[in-house]
């Protein structure tokens, strides 16, 4: 069991999350409320993660945050480093890709909340933020919770794009996914295996846990 | 103070004037796209319209590059379907609308609107847990929390069944007396307009037909859409004449002649609109001998008899009239009594002071 690597991954995960949920849970409300008429335009964009092959996002993303690049060069000389084979790198990639597995559950969620119950929380005389979060947060829960799932499942299981951006540096890029390939080529089945049997156990066990757990708080919510 | 409005909108079309009396429970009536539940939100500031002018006495809500957003505007509002908030209990929905007060002071004035709107005990339950009368009362509860000066309310009824209905007529009733807070209530329901409101406004495509007090606009209708809103199919149209003494207009229904109660002479050869009310339109009894009171006895045929419960539908040919069927509405018993069968003669009056005259140009407002 290569135990930085899933510690590595494990910190990815985490730190993606907290990165993205503020964003994503902000995105999929204006996407729920908007009548933007550029709107599908915007959703596919945010989409594309599900459809490209995750090597041509990750070449995107090495061209955009390279030495070469304006924003790489921008980031050197802010942090002193490059973004690109680092662990913010890796970050940064961990985010845009995994927008639609967060935006899309809380759009839903959000989407699915009444515009009476919306009307009512104005008329009750709260404010947006105290509508917001009294409201519409606790409302689109189920949904915030099954992003935080999918985002933190795929964050762990992430290949393509990871070793794109940020290589395969021992305690700085190489997750567990790579370790993986890594043992698999050097014929290291035992610990490939193991840490496979791992990433099964912990996608599936998370997943089914907030299925069901997502299922009865709908349940638990809905009006007669 | 009453409420003026001045609403204009290009889609879907609005063109609505009118003032809403303080105090009292006006009905928005008219058919399902007919603008009611538009004018709700466009009160309640839901909805910005093409222009719109609205005012509470001297207070501008809506107008002169004013918009006062929903929460700053003393309105309470129950939707169609409630918009109760389902992860909160009871309570919970009805503290949410006194985000004003104090956290102690919240409860007591949310347990204060539970009592008067009759949930007290179901404090602790979730909406999911309740009937829909219970939920049409937290509802309720929750727009009149804030002390409104006005209680906006769409369609409370639509989801509740007959008897529950009957039931929250009389509590919105006896709330109203209580609070006397200025009611506008949205109804595509003229009976629950009737029973509820003593203002009624009847709209049709965005459009106010009429207004006035309720016993007023049910009884004379002001033009041909306002009476098939109504529910008024005895609509007609004759020429219209001076009568001999010069004093009142005369209508010729075909062989007919009747008198009306109307002082205005229309120009030689004019045709004129007019309604009767199917329960105005009165039996003439064999057994009673024709006399000086009635008035404008018309002959006609029985066609169709359907008793519907205490009340019957009697629909008949006016004698020279091929085209034409007059429609009247009386007890069951009556119908018994009378012999009115399929085929029968009978003898109608149409009392000059029951004939509605009806103005040519439709949405004139009273």
């Amino acid at each position: 069991m290569d135990w930085d690597a899933i510690a590595l991954s494990a910190r990815l995960a985490l730190v993606t999350l907290v990165a993205l949920l503020p964003l994503a849970i902000g995105m999929a409300y204006w996407l729920a409320t908007t009548a933007c008429r550029w709107k599908p335009w915007i959703e596919g964009l945010l989409a594309l993660p599900l459809v490209l092959p995750p090597t041509v996002i990750g070449y995107y993303l090495l061209v955009a945050v390279g030495g070469h690049s304006p924003l790489g060069q921008w980031f050197e000389s802010v942090a002193g480093y490059t973004l690109a084979f680092s662990f913010s790198g890796l970050v940064l990639a961990s985010v845009l890709f995994n927008v639609p597995f967060a935006v899309q559950p809380i759009q839903r969620a959000f989407e699915a909340t009444p515009q009476e119950v919306r009307e009512a929380a104005q008329c009750c005389g709260l404010t947006f933020w105290q509508a917001f979060r009294k409201i519409e947060l606790p409302l689109a829960w189920p949904g915030i919770l099954s992003a935080s799932v999918m985002t933190f499942a795929h964050t762990l299981g992430e290949f393509g794009v990871v070793l794109m951006v940020g290589g395969n540096i021992p305690g700085e890029t190489k997750t567990v996914a790579i370790s993986i390939y890594d043992k698999t080529q050097s014929f290291e089945h035992a610990s490939a295996g193991a840490m496979s049997l791992l990433l099964l156990v912990i996608s599936l066990v998370t997943i089914a846990v907030s299925y069901g757990f997502v299922e009865r708080l709908m349940k638990w919510r809905r009006v007669g | 103070m009453s409420l003026w409005l001045d609403l204009r909108h290009d889609g879907p079309p609005l063109d609505f004037r009118t003032e809403i009396p303080e105090g009292k429970i006006t009905a928005l009536v008219g058919p399902s796209g007919s603008g009611k539940t538009s004018i709700l939100r466009a009160i309640a500031g839901l909805l910005r319209l093409d222009r719109a002018e609205i005012r509470l006495g001297s207070e501008v809500w809506d107008g002169a590059g004013i918009h006062l957003a929903t929460r700053e505007r003393p309105i309470g509002l129950v939707p169609q379907h409630y918009g109760l908030f389902p992860h909160l209990t009871v309570i919970g929905n009805v503290e949410a609308a006194l985000n004003h007060l104090a956290p102690a002071d919240r409860r007591v004035r949310a347990t204060d609107c539970i009592a008067l709107a009759h949930v007290d005990g179901l404090e602790s339950r979730y909406p999911r847990d309740l009937s829909g009368g219970q939920r049409q009362r937290v509802a309720l509860a929750r727009a009149i929390a804030r002390g409104p000066r006005l209680l906006l309310l769409d369609e409370p009824f639509s989801a509740v069944d007959r008897s529950t209905r009957k039931r929250l007529y009389l509590e919105l009733r006896r709330l109203h007396e209580e609070l006397r807070t200025t009611i506008l209530l949205v109804t595509h329901d003229l009976d629950e307009a009737a029973q509820l409101a003593s203002h009624l406004c009847l709209l049709r495509n965005g459009r106010l037909l009429q207004s006035g007090p309720t016993s007023e606009v049910l009884t004379t209708p002001c033009c041909e859409q306002a009476a098939r809103l109504l529910d008024i199919p005895n609509v007609f149209h004759s020429m219209a004449e001076a009568g001999p003494s010069g004093r009142t207009m005369l209508l010729r229904w075909g062989p007919h002649t009747l008198r009306t109660a109307s002082k205005a002479l229309p120009p030689e050869g004019t045709t004129q609109g007019w309604a009767i009310l199917p329960t105005n339109v009165l039996l003439s009894r064999k057994d009673k001998p024709w006399g000086s009171h009635l008035e404008n006895p018309v002959p006609a045929v029985v066609e169709e008899v359907t008793e519907l419960g205490a009340e019957a539908v009697v629909w008949m040919r006016p004698e020279g009239l091929p085209d034409q069927r007059l429609h009247m509405r009386l007890p069951t018993r009556a119908v018994r009594r009378d012999g009115l069968l399929v085929g029968a003669e009978v003898t109608v009056c149409l009392r000059a002071a029951d004939i509605v005259l009806l103005q040519a140009n439709d949405g004139a407002e009273s």
